[in-house]
């Protein structure tokens, strides 16, 4: 299905924007995905996924609200759109799919190809 | 506050001029934050060491900015609006659309298909790769009182400038000088064709493109090069290389190459084959004669000299060589360029003249462009005609901000929008008129749709077209004051309506100008038509012979003939009694003084029975006669060389004629009326008949006369082959070749009236537009003069009244303009006819009730509407 396309990063960001409700912006999505997964995030990859999200119209933003630890500049937020949703779900519904669809002698074939 | 540390400035100046703008105050914002925050935790270097890091690693595509600008700097937007809501327009008065798209696509076609048929005229013999460098000898001989132009050459002089003059020629080539039909006979089939009659150098001069063979081969007087169709009809499938072929059953051709056939617009387009000019000549090779006028000579420069210069150099080559009497007239040779053959070879005292083909080329330019004017001012005419229906609009958009300019750019959108959707039309129309068109016009002309230069000229004129359609409405619509058309005290006045009346006299005026056209030239053609000519031309059929050896004896095909009782009369003739060709002078009386010289006629050869055949009347005397011995040195005038002669009563005088240094004495035994023989439009030639007791090239059998013609051919072709069965009974009605010479001016008479119909059709459909709307606009007017009381005559008055006038005023300009124009067509002709008060009556009159009939279907529509109806909405 290339109806909803989600990379890994996307949909890890995707996720966050969604756990911070009303809340994420640039900073604290990077904080929160730091925290959480304890991976470093560049400021230009968060962005450029942010955007490239934005332009696939999963996330809206609005600006916000200013502050003097921004110099004066103002908070872009994130939400999640109806088709964000969606997308999440595909992709999360497909993952559950293919989860379920292992076989549990599965797990313990690994010894048989290792000893092939 | 406490002062901050700030990163550096360097580095926040690169990401501002990096970032895309859209992105750039959020993520400033953000990395500003990271900064203080790392600043706390970590310190101020450690700091700016990430801020520079992030910086870095932000410098990735999707948030640099893209080098072309962020925002849509174009107006793209915009025009699509305009279009989008032209397009509505279209749509919503489909009744007006279809007026504006059908006028203005015809007008175009028209400009289209008249600007092919220049290109083609123009562009003749162009398909020949050495055009720059080929030209045609002609030469000027001064006489007493004019000069004389003449292309007629001696074979002496082609010998010489080959000889004498060769540096200055890569090749002179000398073509027989009149058109040569021979049979071709290759086993059973066998065909009279039209060919040239070439020296070797001739096809490869011409470039030919051969398909087989060579022009290389044509060297030997035995060959003969023909055309893909000939050797298609000749041989089928086989192979024409190496075949041999009989000319006229006397001589045996090598076909040694064949070509495609050559292209209708150029010199030789109608050349089925090019065989040795050798053949002409009996197969004499002696090209030295200086004293028969018989040949044209070709010639093709050496790269380096000009025309102007050779034609200097060789001026006077002939001089030392011809006779005593031609050397007194001076002659004068010079080179005319290829480029001015078709259209520029017509001289009037040795001076080039603007030829009637050149004029028609003009002509036709100019009533393209004015069709296509007409179909412009419809345009304008009714988009201003509109103007008050959007002018609400022109004011809403002015409201909310619209500048002039954009409204100008709305209408010129719209109008282009309109041009371009006629010109695909006219494109389909075209293309499918196009064969109608060749029929008509005598050309090949194809749509170039691979041709670059077409389309550009073509889109071209479509933009023009659209501006200048598009320029009244645009210019005037975009001037309204918005407060004025909102609160609807607008009003488009007379001011508004009198541009709109002009362009409907010119219209007309145009409209009219071709109508009057157009029943001048079909006067004229009917005049020229109904002319005595002199002979009978109905039931009358002719026929080639061909070669000596071919013609069987004429007494006996001549009883036979008359046996079948289908034929009253035969006789022969050198030339056609439709041609006027063979010319000879240096003729003087025997027993009278007055003086002869400079006096030239036209000499027929003929055998007895020809008079009768052909239906000349005499005046006086008798015709030829098998009963008197003595008249081979009889011979038979017509009316202009009796007068040109100048004596009262020739008939017994004798008159001498010296031919080869030798004088040979002829009694004129008849006069008789003058036979048109050239151009239906011009003076009678003077002709001189004489009697031949040899066997003569062209046959002529005239039909009894109480017999009907299919009926008499299959029998007099059954009695003809028998006794000639090596000429095909290829016949031609002696009616048919005379209506040839008015093809021309039936070109010109149906063209005249094509256009004229056009003409009219969109200066209607303009009117039926413009009556439409005047009728809306004054329905309340309408409605109020109903209630108290006008008749359906009255309101018809009314709205036709304003049109009339001017259409009767645009007559009023139009008819002397006509007669203008169409009197100095008229001194083209010798024999013309005097221009007739009922053309501009009837011109007039049709123009009027077009008008009439075009305004009224609106007008009675608008008089029967029920008042109430139109009332009712205040």
């Amino acid at each position: 299905m290339k109806k909803y396309q989600l990379g890994e990063f996307e949909e890890i960001v995707m996720l966050t924007v969604a756990v911070l409700y009303n809340q994420a912006y640039g900073v604290s999505i990077k904080k929160e995905i730091e925290v959480r997964l304890k991976r470093n995030v560049s400021v230009g990859a968060l962005q450029t996924a942010l955007k490239r999200l934005e332009d696939k119209g999963y996330l809206k933003s609005r600006e916000g609200d200013t502050s003097e630890e921004r110099a004066g500049r103002p908070k872009k937020y994130f939400l999640i759109t109806a088709l964000g949703k969606r997308a999440m779900q595909h992709t999360k519904s497909t993952r559950d799919d293919l989860w379920n669809a292992i076989p549990k002698v599965a797990w313990n074939s690994k010894m048989v190809i290792a000893s092939l | 506050m406490k002062q901050r540390s700030q990163p550096p400035r360097l580095v926040v100046r690169f990401f501002r001029w990096f970032c895309h703008p859209a992105l750039l105050d959020s993520i400033e914002g953000d990395l500003m934050e990271l900064y203080y925050e790392r600043v706390e935790e970590k310190g101020r270097h450690k700091a700016n060491i990430n801020f520079i890091m992030d910086v870095i690693l932000l410098f990735r595509p999707g948030i640099i900015r893209p080098s072309e600008g962020y925002q849509k700097v174009n107006q793209y937007g915009m025009i699509k609006s305009y279009l989008k809501v032209g397009w509505r327009n279209l749509l919503r008065n489909k009744g007006y659309s279809i007026i504006n798209i059908g006028g203005l696509s015809m007008g175009i076609t028209v400009a289209i298909l008249i600007g092919l048929w220049v290109h083609d005229e123009l562009n003749f013999n162009k398909f020949h790769k050495n055009y720059d460098s080929i030209a045609k000898v002609y030469r000027n001989n001064t006489f007493s009182d004019y000069v004389g132009t003449n292309v007629f050459s001696i074979t002496g002089l082609g010998t010489l400038l080959r000889s004498e003059y060769g540096e200055y020629f890569k090749q002179v080539a000398m073509v027989r000088g009149s058109e040569d039909r021979r049979v071709i006979q290759f086993g059973e089939n066998r065909f009279t064709q039209r060919g040239y009659l070439m020296q070797s150098g001739g096809p490869a001069m011409l470039t030919l493109d051969m398909l087989h063979g060579t022009y290389q081969a044509f060297t030997d007087k035995n060959t003969i090069l023909i055309s893909a169709s000939l050797a298609d009809k000749l041989f089928g499938d086989e192979d024409p290389l190496n075949q041999v072929i009989q000319m006229d059953s006397k001589y045996d051709l090598n076909v040694v190459g064949v070509y495609r056939d050559l292209p209708k617009n150029t010199e030789f387009n109608d050349a089925t084959y090019f065989a040795p000019l050798e053949l002409y000549f009996g197969g004499n090779m002696d090209m030295n004669v200086w004293d028969n006028y018989n040949v044209f000579i070709y010639v093709q420069l050496q790269p380096g000299y000009t025309f102007e210069g050779v034609s200097e150099i060789i001026k006077d080559a002939m001089l030392p060589h011809v006779d005593e009497r031609t050397a007194e007239t001076n002659p004068e040779l010079f080179l005319l360029p290829m480029s001015e053959w078709h259209l520029n070879s017509e001289f009037e005292n040795g001076v080039q003249v603007t030829s009637s083909k050149m004029q028609s080329v003009w002509y036709f330019s100019i009533i393209g462009g004015f069709v296509l004017l007409l179909a412009c001012i419809n345009f304008m005419n009714l988009s201003t005609a509109r103007s008050e229906r959007r002018a609400k609009e022109v004011g809403i958009r002015k409201s909310i901000g619209s500048v002039r300019s954009q409204l100008v750019y709305q209408f010129f959108s719209e109008s282009l929008m309109v041009a371009l959707i006629s010109f695909v039309v006219a494109i389909v129309w075209v293309q499918m008129l196009l064969p109608s068109f060749n029929t008509i016009a005598d050309k090949h002309i194809v749509l170039p749709w691979g041709s670059v230069s077409f389309w550009g000229v073509g889109l071209g004129i479509t933009f023009l077209t659209g501006i200048l359609a598009g320029s009244y409405p645009a210019l005037y619509l975009s001037s309204f004051n918005p407060v004025k058309v909102l609160k609807g005290t607008f009003k488009v006045g007379n001011f508004a309506s009198a541009p709109r009346r002009v362009l409907v006299v010119l219209q007309f005026c145009i409209s009219v100008i071709l109508i009057v056209g157009t029943g001048i030239v079909y006067q004229q053609m009917m005049y020229g038509k109904d002319r005595p000519v002199g002979y009978t031309r109905e039931g009358l059929i002719s026929l080639r012979l061909g070669a000596y050896e071919n013609r069987g004896d004429l007494e006996t095909l001549r009883n036979e003939l008359k046996a079948t009782g289908m034929v009253s009369e035969i006789g022969e003739a050198n030339y056609q009694v439709t041609s006027t060709l063979g010319w000879n002078d240096d003729f003087r009386w025997r027993d009278r003084d007055e003086d002869l010289s400079g006096l030239s006629f036209n000499t027929i050869y003929v055998t007895n029975g020809y008079a009768k055949t052909v239906g000349l009347e005499f005046v006086a005397g008798r015709d030829f006669s098998p009963d008197f011995s003595t008249d081979g040195q009889g011979m038979i005038i017509n009316e202009t060389a009796a007068k040109n002669l100048g004596v009262e009563n020739p008939v017994g005088e004798t008159i001498i004629w010296n031919r080869n240094g030798q004088g040979y004495p002829y009694t004129i035994l008849g006069v008789v009326k003058d036979m048109v023989k050239g151009s239906p439009f011009a003076k009678t030639d003077p002709s001189m008949l004489f009697l031949s007791t040899r066997s003569l090239e062209y046959l002529y059998i005239r039909i009894h006369p109480e017999v009907s013609t299919h009926e008499a051919l299959p029998l007099i072709n059954k009695t003809f082959t028998a006794l000639m069965p090596a000429v095909p009974f290829d016949y031609t009605f002696a009616d048919d070749d005379y209506n040839l010479k008015f093809r021309s001016e039936e070109r010109i008479g149906i063209l005249a009236a094509i256009f004229s119909v056009l003409a009219i059709v969109i200066s209607c459909l303009g009117l039926l537009g413009l009556a439409s709307f005047t009728a809306a606009q004054r329905t309340k007017e309408i409605g109020i003069r109903k209630v108290l009381g006008a008749s359906v005559s009255q309101i018809w008055g009314l709205l036709c009244k304003e049109f009339v006038f001017l259409v009767i005023l645009a007559c009023m300009i139009a008819l002397p303009l006509g007669y203008v124009f169409m009197s100095s067509w008229l001194e083209n002709y010798e024999y013309r006819t005097s221009i007739s008060w009922y053309v501009f009556v009837i011109s007039g009159v049709v123009a009027l009730v077009i008008t009439l009939v075009t305004v009224s279907f609106q007008a009675i529509k608008a008089g029967i509407s029920n008042p109430v109806k139109s009332l009712r909405a205040d």
